[in-house]
């Protein structure tokens, strides 16, 4: 793998599923972390994880909350170098079963925190000579995938966010791409029902789901300085769906 | 820790640029490379994991000798990468001789049909292969004149699509590469310098790529870390399509 030593990144949504496992490799690859979430179990896997794990509870949505992230993050590791915007909310349900609850829960946590994550890091990445910021969007966020308005929505807004912000930094030498996994073994997947799954599992030309593990090394990739050239980019695992 | 150990790779373009910077580090993480090019590399590889053989993309039996020579020295081939190219007359479509066009085709895009069709059976036999198939951002956006550079670039892009798919349940993934520009003998000595410049005032990084920055993103793709990753197009162009 490439090395993230002597890096620091906060991870958002990392108590479980995917933002576990990026916090596991992003440690055995070197990097400092700070896990952040809404679900305290993520105190467990950082004092798992040991000296260079640090976990805060953290609704990604409220700005307040990330400037204290950020503070921790430089009180305790002295840099910023790397922000995985992982966390993220999914209720499909199609326009017409959308209520403004369930719309606004999809924009706040997907969209708006992804806006406030990156606004916060970056006085502190430029003072840190740099940086490298990941967006998790979606197959969702790529295409045009149905029953799931409000989570598709704010898919598609990340993609956008990210390449915008990508060509507004790139002068602060901050990169920021964003990925677009499809079907991957994470708790979300609980969110669909039975002939939901079967469906998507139907479309994956690689036949079968991806892991955490498999999202978490391209995370990885784009976070190291492997990825210097690379702003801007929007990158699919999806077993090849997309 | 190599990521690449016991691999067997081919590379063509191999001599020099991309092609050179991607041999000697798929060597360096434990891969056998067996590099190709037209063109003698200069200086020779020092490394004694990476093998030089000649190969013209354009030539059917070209590939047929040199895929069955390494099968025959190495048993498999588990890593294709597709990156031989060249820039051709750069014409505009109402300049360019059907012999300069012909040209870029049989090279850019009939080289990497041809690269395919020679590896994949083995790849099928054992299961197990990963192609990389350069692209530009050619291939994606459009700038005036180069028109079959374009029209290639793009052929490349989609053509891995339809691998990808075609070949995902033999256990092949196939992905493109999409640089902006790179310092290359093909960008620093043929492409003229105010072209250049005009790209590079148009990148939001404002430099060149490195060859080795290239060699990276071909790294992570022929190897096992991108597991879940086939049909994806790796863009690697300093902010350029974004905008």
């Amino acid at each position: 793998m490439d090395s993230l030593e002597g890096k620091t990144a906060i991870i958002t949504g990392a108590a479980r599923g995917q933002g576990a496992a990026e916090a596991r490799l992003f440690v055995a690859e070197g990097a400092n972390v700070v896990l952040t979430d809404v679900n305290v179990e993520g105190a467990a896997l950082a004092a798992e994880l040991g000296e260079r794990a640090h976990f805060m509870v953290h609704d990604v949505a409220d700005a307040a909350a990330w400037k204290a992230v950020v503070a921790a993050t430089i009180g305790r590791f002295s840099r910023l170098d790397i922000l995985v915007n992982n966390a993220g909310v999914y209720r499909p349900a199609p326009l017409r079963d959308t209520d403004e609850a369930l719309w606004d829960l999809h924009y706040r946590v997907n969209q708006l925190g992804v806006f406030l994550g990156m606004r916060s890091v970056l006085d502190a990445m430029v003072v840190s000579g740099g940086g490298s910021i990941i967006n998790v969007s979606s197959n969702a966020g790529m295409k045009n995938v149905g029953g799931m308005f409000a989570y598709a929505t704010s898919k598609w807004a990340v993609r956008g966010m990210s390449k915008l912000a990508a060509t507004e930094l790139a002068p602060s030498k901050i990169r920021v791409n964003s990925i677009h996994p499809g079907l991957i073994d994470t708790p979300m997947l609980g969110a669909n029902d039975a002939e939901r799954m079967k469906m998507f599992e139907a479309m994956i030309p690689l036949g079968r789901v991806g892991s955490v593990d498999e999202v978490s090394r391209l995370v990885t990739f784009l976070a190291s300085d492997s990825a210097s050239y690379i702003t801007g980019a929007e990158i699919t695992i999806d077993g090849g769906i997309g | 820790m190599a990521r690449l150990a016991g691999r067997i790779a081919l590379i063509t373009g191999g001599a020099r640029g991309i092609g050179r910077a991607t041999a000697e580090l798929f060597a360096a993480e434990g891969a056998r490379v067996i590099a190709t090019d037209v063109g003698e590399p200069s200086p020779a590889f020092t490394d004694p994991n990476i093998t030089f053989s000649h190969l013209d993309v354009a030539s059917e039996s070209d590939w047929k000798s040199v895929v069955a020579g390494i099968i025959v020295n190495h048993g498999s081939i588990d890593i294709l990468v597709n990156n031989a190219g060249i820039g051709g007359s750069q014409a505009v479509i109402d300049r360019e001789a059907l012999v300069d066009w012909n040209r870029v085709v049989a090279v850019n895009q009939t080289g990497v049909f041809l690269g395919m069709r020679e590896v994949i059976p083995h790849m099928r036999a054992r299961r197990r292969g990963s192609i990389v198939n350069f692209s530009s951002i050619w291939g994606i956006s459009a700038v005036a004149g180069a028109a079959a550079y374009h029209a290639t670039k793009g052929a490349v892009r989609h053509l891995t699509k339809n691998a990808a798919v075609t070949y995902a349940t033999d256990g092949i993934r196939v992905n493109s590469i999409h640089p902006g520009i790179v310092a290359t003998p093909m960008v620093l000595d043929e492409q003229p310098k105010s072209v250049s410049d005009a790209v590079i005032a148009a990148t939001p990084m404002k430099r060149m790529a490195q060859p080795r920055e290239l060699a990276y993103g071909c790294l992570f793709l022929a190897s096992d870390e991108s597991s879940f990753v086939t049909g994806a197009e790796l863009v690697i162009d300093g902010g350029y399509l974004a905008q």
